[in-house]
């Protein structure tokens, strides 16, 4: 049995993302003046979220196909 | 979020053991680790400073450079990689030719290692200076201490695993990064008006800054100080294709690859995404020396007067991302600066031990004595990355100082790989005494002449009379990469020419182009053979040079 890497790519990001997430909604907009008034951890954060996800969902899907093969 | 990091990457190396052997590599895989290889300090900060130094021009290292030499790698290098089984360039080069030049270039690049580590070190100690505000000294400390614990833990055994994540780290890391900075100063066209002021600040035409070819005709009507001539050849030809071919830090990711044809396929899918890396790592240099020039001071001086062209991402970073935000630019930094000097150094040591202290110093040792001196080998690596370190500190590009290194090495060494290759009358006395002038006149030539404002010594111009001055420290980079090219070249040709084959034509099997049975693809689909996918990205790197001409 072998990992794919995209495991703990999609998990590594998907926890990022959802951490940058919470952390954007709980800030103050004073913090944001800097990136234009942008929250950018909120909406970057939900970028990398989506990515962690889909890189999972992928590996999964990957994963089971394999299952089946050996089946 | 450092802390997330770290934990992480630890979760990833104790995973290792699942890693696939070599064969089910994906290609995708191997070919973002192929590109990630190369994704230290050089590419992310060098890149940058070459975007705030030289402007646009500096895509010139992607859509001239890299593009066609991973081409050029993917359709013709790879055959004799993949097939003689090498596991290194120097083992190559014994192979095809014997154990001097294989011991030769085992010098050249293990020297070229150190420097490469040592810039990463310089990098990373800069930025310890600028969020823990130690002085250098102490950063080079640290960044040292670091180092030497990350690859004694074993930091560089699931090398792919890292490097397929730092790549995509460094990339949404840095992303947002390009995205705000662009909206800020109005899109590429409020950029161009904020270049001009630059451009003509310097003394140039307004856009100088923002077209890749179009003042190529003289070389004092752009920032880079070169003409198309000199570009093509000394940028395109020796140095990136030299780079690309021979370093095998980067070579052997697609080695690792499960058949010929993945193996030539991974450096043409590692081209696809670093086609698009200027978008990444040269826009935040232009928009660093925007914000520099249009507010009077962004960029710190340094101690030549010039502005330090290496901090640009790192003070962009502060000035646009939030705390949040922010930890994961830092993060992406760290990363691709420690597997930037881990890397280097891991190499170091196994071409020291293996490729000149076993086979020329002390041969026939038990394996734990190899091991010992492999140990000890990194230990001196640091400490010689630490020297390099410092003298980093003297150029305000560490690309500028990083091409320099590799116009001694990487130049001279593509001409003995392109005669050996493809002539198989290329004896070995030519390829050693070759590859021996090559260095020589780069040498000579990097002594004879000097960049426009430089004190001679460590910028040029050391054998006391200087021939000629050229208008950037690039320029003269690329002019003595194609003299050491061309040295090379020549005797090596010559010094064969007169001296006997040592090696007979069944030897050479699988070593030489002409000796080496053609690749069958007529199997797969045409839109899978590696031609294909060669044409395509030519095509493209077209495209985008004509739409920034």
């Amino acid at each position: 049995m072998r990992l794919d890497v995209r495991f703990p790519i999609g998990g590594m990001f998907a926890i990022v993302g959802a951490v940058l997430v919470v952390y954007g909604l709980l800030t103050p907009a004073s913090l944001y003046q800097r990136s234009l008034g942008i929250n950018v951890n909120l909406w970057w954060g939900l970028v990398l979220l989506v990515f962690g996800v889909l890189m999972l969902v992928f590996a999964y899907r990957a994963f089971k196909a394999e299952r089946q093969i050996e089946k | 979020m450092l802390g997330i990091g770290w934990a992480l990457r630890r979760v990833i190396r104790s995973s290792e053991d699942f890693f696939l052997s070599g064969r089910s590599i994906p290609a995708w895989i191997a070919g973002l680790a192929f590109i990630s290889a190369n994704l230290g300090a050089q590419e992310v900060i060098g890149m940058a400073a070459s975007g705030a130094k030289y402007g646009i021009m500096t895509s010139h290292f992607y859509w001239v450079g890299a593009m066609p030499a991973m081409v050029f790698v993917g359709l013709f290098m790879m055959p004799f990689y993949y097939g003689s089984r090498a596991r290194s360039v120097p083992e190559y080069l014994k192979l095809r030719f014997d154990e001097k030049t294989r011991a030769l270039n085992a010098i050249t690049f293990a020297i070229m290692t150190i420097f490469s580590s040592g810039i990463s070190m310089y990098a990373l100690a800069k930025l310890f200076e600028l969020v823990l505000g130690w002085s250098f000294h102490g950063s080079i400390v640290l960044s040292a201490v670091i180092v030497l614990v990350y690859i004694f833990l074993g930091g560089l055994t699931s090398a792919i695993y890292n490097e397929v994540l730092q790549f995509f780290l460094i990339v949404l890391g840095f992303l947002p990064l390009t995205l705000l900075g662009l909206k800020d100063v109005g899109g590429w066209s409020g950029l161009t008006a904020k270049l001009a002021t630059v451009a003509t600040h310097a003394g140039f035409a307004p856009g100088a800054w923002t077209h890749t070819w179009k003042y190529m005709d003289s070389p004092s009507h752009n920032p880079m100080g070169m003409e198309w001539f000199g570009l093509v050849m000394g940028l395109g030809f020796a140095l990136s294709f030299g780079y690309w071919c021979t370093d095998f830090l980067v070579v052997q990711r697609a080695m690792a690859a499960g058949s010929m044809t993945a193996a030539r396929r991974t450096p043409l899918i590692a081209a696809v995404p670093k086609m698009l890396m200027p978008l990444l790592v040269i826009f935040p240099g232009m928009l660093a020396i925007g914000l520099h020039v249009a507010r009077g001071g962004f960029l710190p001086i340094g101690n030549d007067g010039q502005p330090n062209y290496n901090l640009a991402i790192p003070m962009l970073l502060g000035h646009y991302l939030p705390p949040g935000l922010l930890g994961l630019g830092l993060t992406a930094l760290m990363a691709s600066f420690m597997s930037g000097m881990a890397g280097n150094v891991t190499a170091f040591n196994s071409v020291w031990t293996y490729d000149i202290y076993q086979s020329h110093i002390r041969p026939g040792q038990p394996d734990s004595h190899y091991l010992r001196v492999g140990h000890a080998a990194t230990v001196f690596g640091i400490c010689a990355s630490v020297l390099a370190a410092y003298s980093a500190t003297r150029f305000n590009n560490i690309l500028d100082m990083l091409q320099l290194v590799f116009s001694f090495v990487n130049g001279p060494l593509f001409a003995t790989f392109l005669l050996g290759m493809f002539w198989r009358r290329t004896t070995g006395h030519g390829a050693f005494y070759g590859l021996l002038t090559g260095t020589i006149t780069a040498a000579l030539h990097y002594g004879l002449t000097i960049s426009r404002g430089a004190v001679p010594g460590i910028h040029g111009g050391f054998l006391g009379a200087v021939l000629h001055t050229y208008p950037s420290e690039m320029a003269l980079n690329f002019w003595t990469a194609l003299f050491a090219w061309t040295g090379c070249f020549v005797a090596t040709l010559v010094i064969s020419l007169f001296t006997k084959r040592t090696k007979t034509d069944d030897e050479l099997r699988g070593l030489v182009y002409s000796l080496t049975p053609r690749i069958q693809e007529d199997y797969l689909p045409w839109y899978k053979r590696p031609v294909a996918l060669a044409v395509v990205i030519l095509v493209a790197s077209v495209v985008l040079n004509v739409i920034f001409w």
